[in-house]
């Protein structure tokens, strides 16, 4: 197709920012950002709102002007180059589908605007992907919000962009139905093979279909990696509350021995992996996963080795199901969420007095002097 | 943890009062309420239409024909047989459509500068667009006149001075009318357009014009309405130069010819002949699909 020429579309190509940077005035909403993604991966840019994740977006679409730094695809420099100009399509969070032209006309409006004469074998094929041929000459009004979804998908697929953007894609719809689209759009991004990139902040729709997730925070990069590699190493405190939920505690480092770091907190003596830990000595904070922690009744057996926090008394007990949900009060006032699962075991009351305990080799360490707090906030608020 | 307890349910259905069989006469009247003020509305403003039409079948007879004398269709078939009054329409057409084409073309562009730029002086034009809605139209006139005597002087009124002084009241409305389509539109859409190829030509072409053309069109016959029925203002631009509006006007102090009503029916049909076309274009569009 000669219009591939026309857009610069190489063969081949990592979606590159260097030092991108966009300012309001005063307010940095993208700080000095430097990101590579490779070529047909899904890539999910993961945090709260205001943390510059849609600012990035648009201006690798062209929509925003960086203030500093380059876009590189492939080898090609497209930061100055207008929104139509670029081989980026973008699946914006409304869907923003066109109102007055029908689903068919909808897709098509890139090929035609790109000049390609035949667009009916594209188009119906695109709507056979998405599986809604049969829509072809309905208006978008009349499209469920799902099937909305999915047309600006084909809008944008349609295109074979050499990077497909995606805004909260699924924002809008139901538990149900966005469980749903998450399994449709990693399907189809291994059908067609596409770069993604996926802006949310939803941590479990990123885990759930991203290869790599870029965790942002205040217009930066927190960190970036697998979703298990952030899971289970976050690298600061920030990540380990916004990826699920983290039980922190601030510590000293009292010695190394071997592959074991040894740590005083809350008077207590816990040992974790030297391998998870980047602290050799002075603050440190020790974090571990709720369902990584177990209850033992003051005074029952606790397997040899464990890390144990005495002196617990349970102030929250919730069933649901599948595991059940403690809040534990530790002597010195700190609280301790445990998830334990649901193998017949006895469920502890509000009131019980218990010790925690844990595996050491499931503990990680973060940098100390951290706000213990960060990142936690805005899945409270998210929840409420 | 908030506990809900479903609420019995038959406590609610028994509250309700058993239906109604007998029915009192207020009742009766409390249910067609809406239909009796419905009826009168409708009577109250096509009546005298209904009367404009009924009397464009008087028999002509003499200058006043304000009373009814006998049907006839004598009016009807020769609608211009008072010259100067066919003339005076024919003027009142040609300033509408000229004052609506140049109003809604300004319009539009103001409308589009206010609602997608910020500059300087935009509240302080917002302010000055009502001030020809807000202000009396005798005023208006009366110092349009002063300023035209004093530019080009008595001579020089006439279609063009007519034609300004319209153009400058339909503006404002023009401006009201497509600012508010142009604000309900989503600006996604004109970005979404732009990530799909479309240069700004294109998108203006493809995207905001079909959006924004229901307001764009809606505004320019409001101009129409507007311009096509100005007595106030026009009076004082006009000159020597009689519109339609001026000349029934005249005619009332005069004599009354029953070819005005003849043309106000007209004016009727035509405008609901439009209506009904677009309405059966518009659903045989969609029966397509």
């Amino acid at each position: 197709m000669s219009s591939n020429d026309v857009l610069g579309r190489t063969e081949g190509g990592d979606l590159r920012l260097a030092g991108l940077t966009k300012r309001y005035g005063s307010f940095t909403a993208v700080d000095d950002l430097d990101l590579t993604v490779p070529q047909g991966s899904f890539f999910a840019l993961l945090g709260a709102s205001g943390c510059g994740k849609t600012t990035t977006l648009r201006m690798v679409s062209g929509l925003e002007e960086p203030t500093a730094g380059r876009i590189f695809l492939g080898d090609q420099d497209v930061t100055d180059r207008k929104p139509y100009r670029r081989p980026v399509n973008t699946v914006f969070q409304n869907y923003a589908l066109f109102p007055h032209l029908d689903i068919y006309e909808n897709v098509a409006f890139g090929l035609r605007r790109r000049g390609v004469k035949d667009v009916k074998k594209p188009v119906t094929d695109m709507l056979d992907l998405v599986e809604l041929g049969h829509l072809a000459k309905r208006k978008p009004g009349q499209l469920s919000g799902g099937q909305q979804q999915r047309i600006a998908l084909a809008r944008a697929l349609i295109n074979q962009p050499q990077v497909l953007l995606l805004d909260e894609p699924l924002g809008a719809l139901d538990l149900k139905l966005r469980r749903q689209m998450q399994i449709e759009l990693k399907r189809i991004q291994l059908e067609v093979g596409l770069t993604f990139v996926h802006v949310t902040h939803d941590q479990e729709e990123a885990m759930t279909m991203a290869d790599t997730i870029a965790v942002m925070n205040a217009g930066r990069i927190e960190q970036m990696g697998s979703p298990a590699e952030l899971y289970e190493n976050p690298s600061t405190t920030f990540v380990a509350n916004f990826l699920g939920q983290s039980n922190l505690l601030t510590g000293t480092v009292e010695g190394v021995d071997g592959d074991v770091v040894t740590v005083t907190a809350h008077g207590q003596r816990l040992t974790l992996d030297a391998a998870r830990c980047p602290v050799r000595s002075g603050a440190v904070i020790l974090g571990v996963r709720p369902e990584k922690v177990h209850l033992a009744r003051t005074g029952a057996e606790i397997p040899a080795g464990h890390n144990r926090l005495t002196g617990g008394t349970v102030v929250d007990t919730s069933f649901i199901g599948v595991s059940t949900q403690y809040l534990v009060t530790l002597a010195t006032g700190e609280e301790v969420s445990v998830f334990e699962q649901n193998t017949g075991r006895e469920i502890q009351r509000p009131g019980t007095e218990v010790v925690v305990h844990w595996d050491p080799s499931q503990g990680f360490g973060l940098e100390g002097g951290q706000d213990i707090e960060a990142g936690a906030a805005d899945i409270e608020e998210d929840a409420a | 943890m908030t506990a809900v307890t479903a609420p019995p349910a038959a406590p609610t259905t028994a509250a309700r009062p058993p239906e109604a069989r007998r029915r009192s006469p207020l009742a009766w009247a409390r249910e067609h309420l809406l239909l009796a003020v419905t009826v009168l509305i409708f009577v109250f403003m096509l009546l005298p239409n209904v009367i404009i039409f009924w009397m464009s079948f008087n028999q002509p007879q003499g200058k006043f024909d304000y009373v009814w004398h006998r049907f006839s269709l004598a009016a009807w078939q020769n609608p211009c047989a008072n010259g100067e009054m066919c003339h005076s329409i024919g003027l009142s057409l040609r300033i509408g459509v000229v004052a609506t084409i140049v109003a809604t073309v300004l319009g539009t562009m103001i409308a589009f500068a206010m609602v997608r730029y910020r500059f300087k002086a935009r509240s302080g034009i917002n302010a000055l667009l009502f001030l020809p809605m807000a202000a009396p139209e005798v005023v208006m006139g009366a110092t349009l006149a002063a300023l035209f005597f004093n530019t080009i002087g008595p001579g020089g009124l006439g279609f063009w001075t007519i034609t300004i002084a319209h153009v400058m009241f339909c503006v404002s409305y023009v401006v009201v009318t497509v600012k508010s389509r142009l604000a309900g539109m989503d600006p996604t859409l004109e970005r979404a357009a732009q990530d799909l190829y479309a240069t700004p030509t294109q998108t203006f072409r493809y995207v905001t014009l079909p959006l924004v053309a229901p307001g764009i069109a809606a505004a320019a016959l409001l101009a129409f309405a507007l311009s096509i029925d100005d007595y106030i203002v026009t009076v004082f631009t006009a000159g020597n130069l009689e519109t339609f509006p001026m000349y029934i006007w005249g005619s009332v102090q005069r004599a009354y010819p029953a070819q005005i009503d003849v043309i106000g029916s007209l004016m009727l049909i035509v405008t609901m002949a439009i209506i009904a076309l677009s309405q059966v274009l518009g659903r045989a569009r969609s029966a397509r699909r």
